[in-house]
């Protein structure tokens, strides 16, 4: 069995400090995040109703989510009427049976891939691969993180942990036909991806992609890509399979005048990405004659049963939360484990999976809010964050915990006035000598249990003096 | 119980009885102020590092021919008026005419001479849909070198313009430039898989 794409091996704050080590991952992440996130400030303060767009936006997908049923049934009409043919799945293995019995039918054992969320977190690759099918990434940096054996680690650029050398290492020694003397001009780079997947592209016989919006309406799919690999992938094979989570509607198609303002400037910080592709079905002489739309639920029924974490699923996937986020630009993505990282990674993917199976995630945020004024949706992160870690508290309730009976004992000598002086005023004495010991007012390094506190940081010393000491012993005079 | 009945099961038990959401506020700027729109979209376009030239009716032919002079083999529309070809010295291959040019053909192509439906001022796009002098989407694919004509009367100021003037049941590919990456460090780098180079052409 391979791993849950939503799940970690290991816990937020351990993946955290494995990754925190690497230094060339910091600077590489840190250029990478700064770089984006100025982009996107300059096209955002170029549209002067973007808080109205945003505004929009929100409604638009509140709306979605409050008539989803009405909306997918709609959708799935018209998308059959144009001529598509829509499956539904439960979870990930329905998902990936279905596409795997698709490509099986078509009798050919390799698919192109456009790059997709919804893919990734069905583990379709490895599950195509389980059926004896090989999928070929076609993204640039889908491709970089399939040759190196890696996981992304970013929703939009998921190989944004290497750089320029670390790339054409990878190209020399993994992609078949690369030139030796290949140098990490990202110029070359992009060059060298081209010709390596051209071929692959002309052949294909079969493509797999997800989708960025879908029509209800018109049974319209959108995709917006940059490189072009989406409009091989979406008009030369002779069949099209599409992944689509069932959030990704949008009512009619005016909503797209919305979210196509809102999504290329937040996301790639352009006023447009180059390619977006629109298709209804079958058109007759132009692109895939065998078009399929598997609809995807895995666990986003169950995020929209709660009523705080279900504005999770209004995600467009632009990761600008990432970009602009102080915990993810020093731990990058990995360290969430799940394929989505970052601040919507830590509300979406607990939901997803159940908190149980993501208990730490809700945690791996300092609350800084700095996701909240970029979403592009107005998705309240750390309302949710906040929420999410009462689910996981409350969750282990009954459980005996280190910091309940700390907590515990700290509400009983605080909930009387004489009790806490008391106590403080013990504390101050048994520590004065260790403060006059040491001449400073911190310690590094306590004893078990609360070495767990000083691992990370000092430990303070009580003051000399409280606050209600030396009031009283100033005014004694007056 | 088969999935689709599940899932709509689902969603509706997770949905509850709750209040139907308030209706969408739409404050938002539904058409596009725009002074000069030929000028906001030569600019735009030019960010992506497309080229524009500009030409008045009687000039196209000409034009084009500059346009094109280094590349000796065109892919075009079956319906490209073929007006736009006088001044062309190279070889034309008309998908559809006869028949649709196989892959290796359109490969083969250096350059695809298009018109396009719409293009949009603000964010530099232009908009194809399969309609006349436009072709299938593979035609503006494959070939390196995308020659695309707009007139200035198909030029619309926004995207809620575009998004109004559009057919989605008609396939629709929005070009913004010639095809880019950003996966690099984050930095924009034109040239991957689809046309390296757009040449847009406006005529007035």
């Amino acid at each position: 069995m391979t791993r849950n794409p939503l799940v970690g091996e290991l816990p937020f704050p351990e993946a955290a400090r494995r990754e925190l080590s690497r230094e060339q991952l910091r600077r590489n992440l840190r250029s990478a995040t700064h770089t984006i996130r100025d982009k996107r400030a300059r096209m955002v303060a170029e549209v002067p109703d973007w808080e109205e767009l945003r505004v929009a936006g929100s409604a638009i997908k509140a709306d979605v989510l409050a008539r989803l049923p009405e909306l997918l049934t709609r959708f799935e009409a018209a998308a059959t009427a144009a001529g598509a043919r829509v499956h539904w799945a439960r979870d990930a293995a329905e998902a990936c049976a279905i596409v795997t019995r698709l490509v099986r039918e078509t009798g050919t054992d390799e698919v192109v891939k456009v790059k997709s969320m919804a893919t990734q977190e069905i583990g379709l690759n490895e599950a195509l691969e389980a059926a004896g099918i090989t999928a070929l990434e076609t993204d640039l940096a889908e491709l970089i993180v399939q040759l190196a054996d890696d996981t992304p680690s970013h929703i939009l650029v998921p190989a944004i942990h290497y750089n320029r050398s670390e790339i054409r290492d990878i190209f020399r020694e993994r992609m078949a036909g690369t030139d030796p003397d290949l140098t990490d001009d990202p110029r070359a780079l992009a060059e060298a991806a081209r010709r390596y997947l051209r071929e692959r592209f002309l052949s294909a016989k079969v493509a797999v992609s997800g989708a960025n919006f879908a029509v209800a309406d018109t049974g319209t799919l959108v995709v917006l890509e940059s490189e072009g690999n989406g409009r091989m992938c979406l008009t030369l094979p002779e069949t099209l399979i599409s992944v689509v989570g069932i959030e990704k509607l949008v009512p009619t198609f005016a909503d797209l005048e919305v979210f196509l303002q809102l999504l290329p400037r937040s996301s790639t910080g352009e006023r447009m990405n180059p390619y977006t592709s629109m298709w209804t079905g079958v058109t007759s002489g132009d692109g895939p004659q065998d078009v399929h739309i598997v609809l995807v639920d895995n666990g986003r029924t169950a995020t929209l049963a709660d009523e705080v974490g279900r504005q999770a699923l209004h995600c467009i996937r632009c990761s600008a939360c990432l970009n602009v986020c102080p915990v993810y630009e020093r731990v990058g993505g990995h360290a969430y484990g799940s394929v989505y990282p970052g601040p919507i990674g830590a509300v979406l993917t607990p939901q997803l999976t159940g908190v149980a199976a993501n208990r730490s995630l809700p945690f791996a945020s300092t609350l800084c809010g700095a996701c909240f004024d970029v979403c592009p949706v107005r998705i309240d992160i750390p309302q949710v964050l906040v929420h999410l870690r009462q689910q996981a508290v409350d969750e282990r309730r009954g459980h005996p915990s280190a910091e309940r009976t700390a907590m515990r004992a700290a509400t009983w000598i605080m909930s009387a006035g004489r009790r806490y002086t008391r106590v403080l005023r013990i504390a101050r004495r048994a520590t004065r000598p260790l403060a006059a010991l040491l001449r400073r007012r911190t310690v590094r390094r306590l004893p078990w249990p609360l070495s767990a506190w000083t691992a990370e940081r000092d430990a303070p010393l009580p003051a000399g003096e409280s606050f209600r000491d030396w009031w009283a012993r100033s005014r004694e005079g007056s | 119980m088969d999935a689709r009945t599940e899932i709509l099961d689902r969603i509706r038990s997770a949905l509850g009885n709750g209040a139907a959401p308030p209706p969408v506020p739409r404050d938002y700027l539904r058409t596009a102020e725009c002074a000069d729109p030929v000028e906001l979209l030569t600019e735009r376009l030019a960010d992506y590092r497309a080229t524009v030239r500009h030409c008045g009716p009687g000039e196209l032919a000409a034009t084009l021919a500059a346009v094109l002079a280094d590349d000796p083999r065109l892919a075009v529309p079956y319906d490209l008026p073929g007006e736009w070809l006088t001044g062309y010295r190279g070889e034309v291959a008309r998908d559809g005419d006869p028949a649709p040019l196989t892959v290796a053909e359109l490969d083969d192509a250096s350059a695809v001479l298009t018109g396009c439906a719409i293009a949009i001022a603000t964010t530099g796009t232009i908009v194809l849909d399969a309609g006349p002098a436009q072709g299938r989407r593979a035609l503006t694919l494959v070939p390196d070198h995308h020659v695309c004509v707009v007139r200035t009367d198909q030029i619309v100021a926004g995207v809620p313009d575009a998004v109004a003037a559009l057919d989605p049941r008609r396939p629709l590919t929005w070009i913004s430039g010639p095809s880019a990456t950003s996966d690099i460090e984050l930095n924009r780098v034109e040239g991957v898989h689809g046309p390296r180079r757009l040449d847009v052409v406006l005529v007035r």
